[in-house]
Formats: structure tokens, C-alpha cells, sequence
């Protein structure tokens, strides 16, 4: 079965045949936000949000990670993490799953990481489609992350009425439709309907950005040196808030923490953020990056130029989490307009 | 590293040191100390110019330059200047302890293409810690080199590492060698003056040579502007930055230069690839040098 019919009542059912498959994790509101969080009953999320504080990241990729296990005297090693946890994240958006896809591709790239990928392994996607913007400070439209493109075990889009389609993306996805007696296979008359709601939604998204992904390429190419980037240190208060809500942001430090008989231990990764000021700083003093404006263009850079070049993949995924949370106001569709104006003034 | 399959990987950490023994530790200066270590039965195999990460459990972990030559087996050597946590909790350590080593990471000196031809190295203050290795390596190898100069540069007579070594290098016939002291004490006879006054009246044949440059950031405009003068093609400047390394996988982002990890493409670069990454060198390493 690759695309089926779910009556939207029958979802708790179909949510309490997941937990013998994993912990689930949803979108839950926490006071005038979201966060993926737990879940017991599927009446606790809610389906409708917009993107929650942290990216599901952090279920691949935790603020704090065990590494390795270590003990000074006698000098010895031992795995942190035995077993990893079988996790289904449910309803996460498409630029969510993109943003996935991004970290993917960097820590399957060699030498591979295997903490992800052991992750990666035991987590099933559910995917639930948006079927309208978010608000205004998403740009998801830009970079083609507003419908599915792959990602995800099972997606789930509302095509209005009593039913969501079911896409059938993966054999974990399979394993879950498997046997439902509520589940049926999409007739032709559902295709219709999936397809009107689908192209319904089109009309309402639209490039954020004054100009086409290529030209936001070009731009990117050409100005490194714009005076946009100095506008926009001369405002950042180099809070990391960007950085630490970004789908795509992976840098980490590495700390030690010893326990009470100071020889026993872990070494974790923590997640780490390039708009700190010591981020490129080394022990002799020498700051690398000085400069919140070179900062600023370094996390610019990191989405829209550099992992072009090296994955071929736009590293924003459009979800407009740093321009919710940046309180200097930075907006991210703004400086790639200011951008883009300074490259056609030219 | 061997190809593992999926499976094998998914057991095994990139994170995970393996146990070096420090067989000598001997302070050389007041901030810099040598060490010997020996891995179990292992040598290491690096390219002269790698890097280790250098672990003490509970400490963390720091990127240190090999200082040994690959020909020398069933050890390798750092040299340690005490500057932050690591180093300082290293210099602690006396022949005996054990450290954790990860590594070697990164690209090396690019040997192959350096033997058959001449080779001037220029290293100021702390550079010459990675050069001893690649000039280890070219002394042990000498046939597969040709004219081999070496200039060194450091601040006082005091802080002149490889003592020993460097009397040895001077009496040698087979090498050129040549050093200066910004500020010199009553017994220095040598010269003194910055290490960019050693290359003009270095006898240098350009498309024949290679210079390796490695000091601090501020050195490199110097003495590349004295090097590109005396013609030697950009791809055959090489030098090695220093930056934050902290996995050495070109996954943590702190080394990152515009969009190179330093701890995979580099630490050795040539200055033609240094001019790719204007704006984000260092000032001294990149910025302004016309050439």
C-alpha cells in the first residue's frame, strides 16, 4: 500500500496501535509555543502548530549526548550509549523533515557518525503536511520545503472532510499501516480529493524572497563583503538564540563531566553555537572570527552558500525559527532581500 | 581509515582515543615541554604536518602537532607550549602516565609533490614544532631532496627549542641553516632581526622550490610578501594554521574557514588556496598580500 484513506476519527486508535512500535513524540503547546515533547494520548498534541522552540534535532542529534564513558585511573574506555530507543516523531512539518535530511547528509558524510546513525536507525517519521503558512516569518516556499519531498516513513495530509491521505513512504511506514482494518488503500475518488487539496494549498504559497533560489545563490556567491553583513552585526546583541533553534545548526563542543569519585566519567557532545565570540577562539587568545557582522554572515553562509557547494542542499529549510526568536529583530527574509537589493543595484 | 561496513560502524566511535604511554617527558623551555609516547605496540602513521587530539579524562581534549618524523617508529613526539586547561594539566604529567590520543587527523606537508625539489623552510616561534617533523623526515630521506634551507626565527635565545638538534643542523653540509632572535642576550653571537631579513640573501631557484612557512598568524603577510618577490609559484608556499580544533572530523564547525574544515583540508594549505579564503584568514595569513 503506498497512499491510503485515514477518517480523521479514527487517528487516536490508530496512535495507540504505535506505542507497541516506540516512545512517541509530538508537538505539544506550551503556553504561547510549541515543543515536541512525550506523548500519551494523541488528544494531548496538537496537530495545528506552528514550528516548535527546538527542531525534532534534537531526538538525532541531544543538546547533551554521551559519547563515550571514561575512567582515569586505570586509563579505560567504555561505550555511553548500549541500546538506542526505538522513537516515532509524530506530525512533524516537511521543513522539519528537511532540516532532518540536511544532518543527514553531514554526519553520514565520512567519516560517518555513528551516534546519529544508530538514531537515525530507530526513529520512524510521521510526517503531517501544512496546509497554510505558519506566519510570516516563514520562507519555506523559497527553498521548496512547503510540501513533502521525501524524508519521512508516513505522511499525513488533511484533504478536508472527515479523512487524511496516508503516503506510504517506507517500509517502517509499511509496518504501521499494516493490518488496519481502518485503513484502506486510496481509490481514484480519494486521488481527486488529495490533489484539490493539494493544489488549493499551492495557491497560497509563494516565494518569500524578491528573487528566485538562483539568484539568492548568485548573491551569496558574490557578496561576502556586502555591507548588508555590517548592517546586520551592527544589530545582532550575539544572543545564539538563532543558532540554537536552527533545524540545520550542528557545531558542538566536547566537555568532560567526572562524577563524585573524580576518576569515572563521560565525555559528551553539547551543542554549540558560532555566534558565541570565543567560537573560534584558541587558547593563545586568537579570535579566528572576531566580529558579530562575520559572525552573522558565517551563519548566513552556512545556509545558503557552503553546503551548496558541498551537498548540494540549501541549508535553510524556510521554518523562520531565527527570525521568531531573534530579539534584535533580524529577519532572515529581510537580509536575503537586502541582499539581493544590493546585488541588482549593481 | 579502513572501509567498515554499515554494520561495523554503527559499533565503533570516532571518539573514542586510543591509550598512548609517555615513555619521556622532558621540559625544554620554561613554557614548552617535549613528550614521547608510545602506542601499544602501534605506530602511528602520520603524514609530517598532522595533527592528534591529545586526551586527559576528565580534562578534555586539545589538538597537538606531531613533532616526530614517520620514519622514526615505535614512537611519536609532541611539543607542548602550557597555554590553556589541556596543555597546563599536561605539563603535570611526568614518563609513566598515560594520555588518550585520536588521530592523526588532517592533511600533512605534500610530500610527493615536495621531493625532487628544493625545499626552504621558514618557521617562527612555536612553527617549528610541525616543521621538525618534516625536516626530520627530509634529513632521514635526504637523496629524495634537493637543496634544503632552513630559516628559524624566535623571539629571544631563550626561546629557541631543539637546542641540541639545531647545533647539529648547523654543523651538518648537507643543509643550509640559518637563524635569527628579535631581541638577543649578551651571549648570542647569531643574528638578529625579524625572520623576513633571512630571505632576501637566500639563494633561492623559484620554480624549484617549495618554502613551508609555519608561524604565528601575524608572520605569514611578512614573509610571503618576501617569498612571492622572490617568484616562488603560489601553489609552492605552503603553510599550516593554527585554529579550534575540537573533533577532527569535519563535523564541529569551530576550525572552519569560509567553507573549509581545516581540521580535514588542512592544517596545510598553499597560499593559492589561502587567497580562496579571503575574508575569513586570518589577517595576517591572507588579507592584502598583492601579488
Amino acid at each position: 500500500m503506498k497512499q491510503a484513506i485515514i477518517a480523521k476519527k479514527d487517528m487516536p486508535r490508530w496512535f495507540d496501535s504505535l506505542k507497541k512500535h516506540g516512545k512517541i513524540f509530538g508537538p505539544k503547546k506550551k503556553e504561547t509555543q510549541f515543543v515536541f515533547s512525550p506523548v500519551e494520548e494523541f488528544e494531548e498534541m496538537s496537530l495545528v502548530y506552528i514550528p516548535t522552540i527546538l527542531p525534532p534535532k534534537k531526538y538525532y542529534f541531544p543538546q547533551k549526548e554521551p559519547l563515550l564513558k571514561f575512567r582515569v585511573e586505570p586509563f579505560g574506555t567504555e561505550k555511553a550509549i548500549k541500546e538506542f530507543d526505538e522513537v516515532i516523531l509524530f506530525a512533524v512539518h516537511t521543513c522539519d523533515i528537511a532540516g532532518i535530511q540536511c544532518l543527514d547528509a553531514v554526519f553520514s558524510d565520512t567519516p560517518a557518525d555513528p551516534n546519529f546513525l544508530n538514531r537515525k536507525e530507530k526513529i520512524t517519521v510521521i510526517g503531517f503536511e501544512c496546509m497554510f503558512y505558519c506566519d510570516k516569518y516563514a520562507s519555506c516556499a523559497a527553498v521548496g520545503n512547503h510540501v513533502p519531498r521525501g524524508g519521512y516513513d508516513v505522511m499525513l495530509t488533511d484533504i478536508g472532510g472527515d479523512d487524511f491521505a496516508m503516503h506510504i513512504n517506507s517500509k517502517k511506514g509499511e509496518d504501521l499501516v499494516r493490518d488496519k482494518s481502518y485503513i484502506r488503500e486510496m481509490g481514484e475518488q480519494d486521488k481527486q480529493r488529495l490533489k484539490k487539496a493539494q493544489d488549493g494549498k499551492l495557491k497560497k504559497f509563494a516565494n518569500e524572497f524578491k528573487g528566485d533560489i538562483r539568484e539568492v545563490e548568485e548573491a551569496f556567491d558574490k557578496e561576502f563583503f556586502s555591507a548588508v553583513w555590517k548592517d546586520v552585526g551592527r544589530r545582532c546583541v550575539g544572543c545564539t538564540n538563532c543558532t540554537a533553534v536552527c533545524p540545520t545548526c550542528y557545531c558542538f563542543d566536547i566537555t568532560d563531566d567526572l562524577t563524585l569519585n573524580m576518576n569515572d566519567g563521560v565525555r559528551s557532545r553539547v551543542w554549540s553555537y558560532c555566534q558565541m565570540d570565543d567560537f573560534a577562539k584558541v587558547a593563545t587568545g586568537e579570535d579566528f572570527r572576531p566580529g558579530r557582522d562575520a559572525r552573522q554572515r558565517h551563519r548566513y553562509f552556512r545556509k545558503f552558500r557552503y553546503p551548496v557547494v558541498k551537498y548540494n542542499k540549501y541549508f535553510c529549510t524556510g521554518c523562520g525559527r531565527c527570525t521568531r526568536t531573534c530579539m534584535a529583530g533580524i529577519s532572515l527574509i529581510e537580509t536575503v532581500n537586502s541582499l539581493l537589493d544590493e546585488r541588482r543595484g549593481q | 581509515m579502513n572501509e567498515q561496513t554499515y554494520q561495523e560502524l554503527l559499533k565503533t566511535s570516532p571518539y573514542k582515543p586510543v591509550r598512548g604511554h609517555i615513555i619521556k617527558a622532558q621540559q625544554v623551555t620554561e613554557f614548552e615541554k617535549l613528550f614521547r609516547i608510545e602506542l601499544a605496540g602501534q605506530d602511528l602513521e602520520h603524514t609530517p604536518g598532522q595533527f592528534v587530539q591529545v586526551s586527559l579524562f576528565g580534562v578534555g581534549e586539545a589538538p597537538i602537532s606531531v613533532c616526530s618524523s614517520p620514519t622514526e617508529k615505535g614512537f611519536f613526539e609532541l611539543t607542548v607550549r602550557r597555554v590553556g586547561t589541556l596543555t597546563s594539566a599536561l605539563h603535570r604529567l611526568a614518563a609513566g602516565s598515560y594520555v588518550g590520543i585520536r588521530g592523526p587527523f588532517g592533511h600533512g606537508f605534500p610530500l610527493d609533490e615536495m621531493k625532487g625539489n628544493n625545499i626552504l623552510i621558514v618557521a617562527g616561534g612555536l612553527g617549528i614544532v610541525p616543521l621538525r617533523s618534516l625536516i626530520h623526515y627530509i634529513l632521514d630521506q635526504r637523496k629524495d631532496f634537493g637543496d634544503v634551507q632552513i630559516l628559524l626565527g624566535c623571539k629571544t635565545p631563550k626561546d629557541m627549542l631543539f637546542g641540541e638538534e639545531i647545533e647539529d643542523w648547523q654543523k651538518r653540509t648537507d643543509i643550509k641553516f640559518n637563524c635569527t632572535v628579535d631581541r638577543a642576550d649578551p651571549d648570542w653571537k647569531g643574528n638578529v632581526g625579524l625572520i623576513t631579513s633571512l630571505i632576501p640573501g637566500a639563494s633561492i631557484e623559484p620554480k624549484k622550490t617549495y618554502a613551508v612557512v609555519v608561524g604565528p598568524p601575524i608572520m605569514y603577510k611578512f614573509v610571503i610578501v618576501e617569498l612571492l618577490k622572490k617568484e616562488i609559484p603560489t601553489h609552492q608556499i605552503i603553510v599550516s594554521l593554527e585554529r579550534k580544533m575540537k573533533c577532527g572530523l569535519g563535523k564541529c564547525g569551530h576550525c572552519q574557514i569560509r567553507g573549509v574544515y581545516v581540521c580535514q583540508s588542512g592544517p596545510v594549505f598553499t597560499f593559492e588556496q589561502l587567497k580562496a579564503m579571503e575574508g575569513e584568514c586570518h589577517e595576517g595569513e591572507c588579507h592584502h598580500v598583492k601579488s
